[in-house]
């Protein structure tokens, strides 16, 4: 019964964030300062992150490979696909849900339990809209930016490493990353980080909107903000890959 | 005016409010009393419309409150004006936003008439200009709670609601804002609600005090005639405090 009654609730909320704004001017300023919190103050954190995980990724091709019988060529080909249609996609986003899923859980839990969200309801303001709507818009526009940008820093951080340790030349990497290059996994990877992006901002918000009580409940509600969104990504992930790549 | 008729709310099939009726007159500071867990923010949060009541009837001057659609009760909420207990100000923006938010939500005003209206709100509460561009977490409880009544008052409301002002400030303190929202009542003609359970507030500013007791309306009257009131239930919450006892015995 809980569960239906929150996916209830969840839906009943989202058709309370998408009515229409009240004042146009407003909603756009709160975007632009999501897009600012939410995703510019991302960009570090996921360069880095990239980085490494592609500096990794190649190490790990190259010891798995370790046979005259395949092309070092091999090595670019497997992290460029890797990176391309799940770390910087799906594990981009688990990190994102950590990131900023729980922000936003905190921000609107707060919000609720000192009666901000109160206050604008009696001002005649639709809180669940104009609290929820730009934070969604703002992550669903900014993390294809975040993928794209992922890949090319993982990509980068490969091509650094791998002829650091010596386990390829810069010729090889690059030519493995060109290598049966399929355009169609950016835009499955694409359409992925538009639902994860959804799921990263409206979820968590759920749990912030209803939160009941105080600061522990806030942080309890964070908590299972990030669980719950972690689990719908990885199930979007699995029906996505089902229903687009096979 | 305000007036509620027959008001009943139930949580979970525990009945809080039973049966108010009451009338709160335009420009007078109307007082809710009663003890912690009597029905107080109840009723409040009913009149605003943040509860959905059970039964009975709400009345806005000739506006029937529970008649009304979501759109026009929104427009109603623009004639709200409201102080929650902590401020409720957005910690975000600062002093001078929060009080220009609902100016920029609904007024129609350039953008220095907005100004002009920050700065009459915020100097009406005695607010320095030096604070204006402070975070909420950056001023005092007692200069949170005069930066709610002056956002409060920006879209110069018909009605406005103070959800135990006071409380968590010093006496001196609490009596300037206790004067503030009735000087600002009187000078605007606003019908204001007052939920407390201070009773230094009821002394300074109870013009019409409703004292109620586990959800119903117990005692109706002023200041002045609270304290010859011959109500048990009154005189057992009043006068548990000794100061008050010995003002009643004259001493």
């Amino acid at each position: 019964m809980g569960f239906f009654f929150h996916v209830g609730r969840y839906f009943w909320m989202l058709k309370k964030v998408f009515a229409r704004p009240e004042k146009h001017k407003m909603y756009f300023r709160q975007l632009f300062h999501e897009i600012d919190n939410l995703g510019v103050n991302s960009v570090g954190i996921v360069i880095i992150i990239s980085i490494f995980i592609g500096g990794i990724m190649t190490i790990q091709f190259a010891y798995s490979m370790m046979n005259p019988l395949y092309p070092s060529t091999l090595i670019g080909l497997g992290t460029r696909d890797t990176l391309m249609l799940e770390f910087s996609s799906t594990m981009l986003a688990l990190i994102m849900a950590g990131k900023i899923g729980s922000n936003i859980t905190s921000e609107i839990g707060t919000m609720r339990v000192t009666e901000q969200i109160d206050s604008l309801e009696i001002m005649g303001i639709n809180s669940a809209s104009y609290l929820i709507l730009p934070k969604i818009i703002a992550v669903v526009f900014v993390f294809p930016f975040l993928y794209i940008l992922s890949v090319f820093f993982g990509l980068l951080g490969g091509l650094v490493t791998g002829p650091l340790v010596g386990v390829i030349t810069m010729p090889d990497y690059i030519e493995g990353i060109k290598w049966l290059f399929v355009p169609y996994y950016v835009t499955f990877s694409i359409i992925k980080m538009f639902v994860f992006g959804f799921l990263v901002a409206s979820v968590p918000a759920y749990f912030g909107y209803f939160v009941q009580g105080g600061a522990l409940q806030v942080g309890k509600a964070s908590t299972k903000a990030v669980v719950n969104t972690n689990i719908l990504i990885l199930f979007f992930d699995l029906i996505l890959t089902r229903l687009l790549l096979t | 005016m305000i007036e509620v008729k027959n008001l009943y709310k139930a949580f979970d099939g525990n009945e809080v409010l039973k049966g108010i009726s009451t009338r709160f007159e335009n420009g007078k500071t109307n007082l809710i009393i009663g003890r912690s867990g009597s029905g107080k923010t109840v009723l409040l949060k009913s009149i605003l419309g943040l509860y959905e009541i059970d039964r009975g009837e709400i009345w806005y001057n000739e506006r029937n409150f529970t008649e009304t659609k979501e759109k026009q009760r929104k427009k109603l909420r623009q004639e709200i004006g409201m102080v929650f207990q902590g401020g409720a100000l957005f910690d975000s923006i600062s002093v001078e936003e929060n009080v220009r938010f609902p100016l920029d939500m609904f007024a129609s005003m350039t953008s220095g008439e907005k100004q002009s209206r920050v700065d009459f709100c915020l100097d009406h509460v005695n607010i320095e200009k030096q604070a204006f561009k402070l975070n909420p977490s950056e001023i005092s409880g007692g200069m949170q709670k005069r930066v709610a009544i002056a956002r409060a008052i920006a879209l110069n409301p018909k009605y406005l609601f103070c959800d135990e002002p006071n409380s968590g400030l010093d006496p001196e303190t609490a009596t300037v804002i206790d004067k503030l929202i009735q000087s600002l009542t009187r000078e605007f003609q606003m019908t204001t609600i007052i939920n407390t359970h201070d009773m230094n507030s009821v002394i300074e500013i109870g013009e019409s005090v409703l004292f109620i007791s586990k959800g119903e309306k117990e005692w109706v009257g002023t200041k002045n005639e609270i304290l010859n009131s011959n109500n048990k239930k009154l005189n057992d919450f009043i006068f548990a405090n000794k100061l008050y006892a010995q003002m009643k015995n004259g001493a």
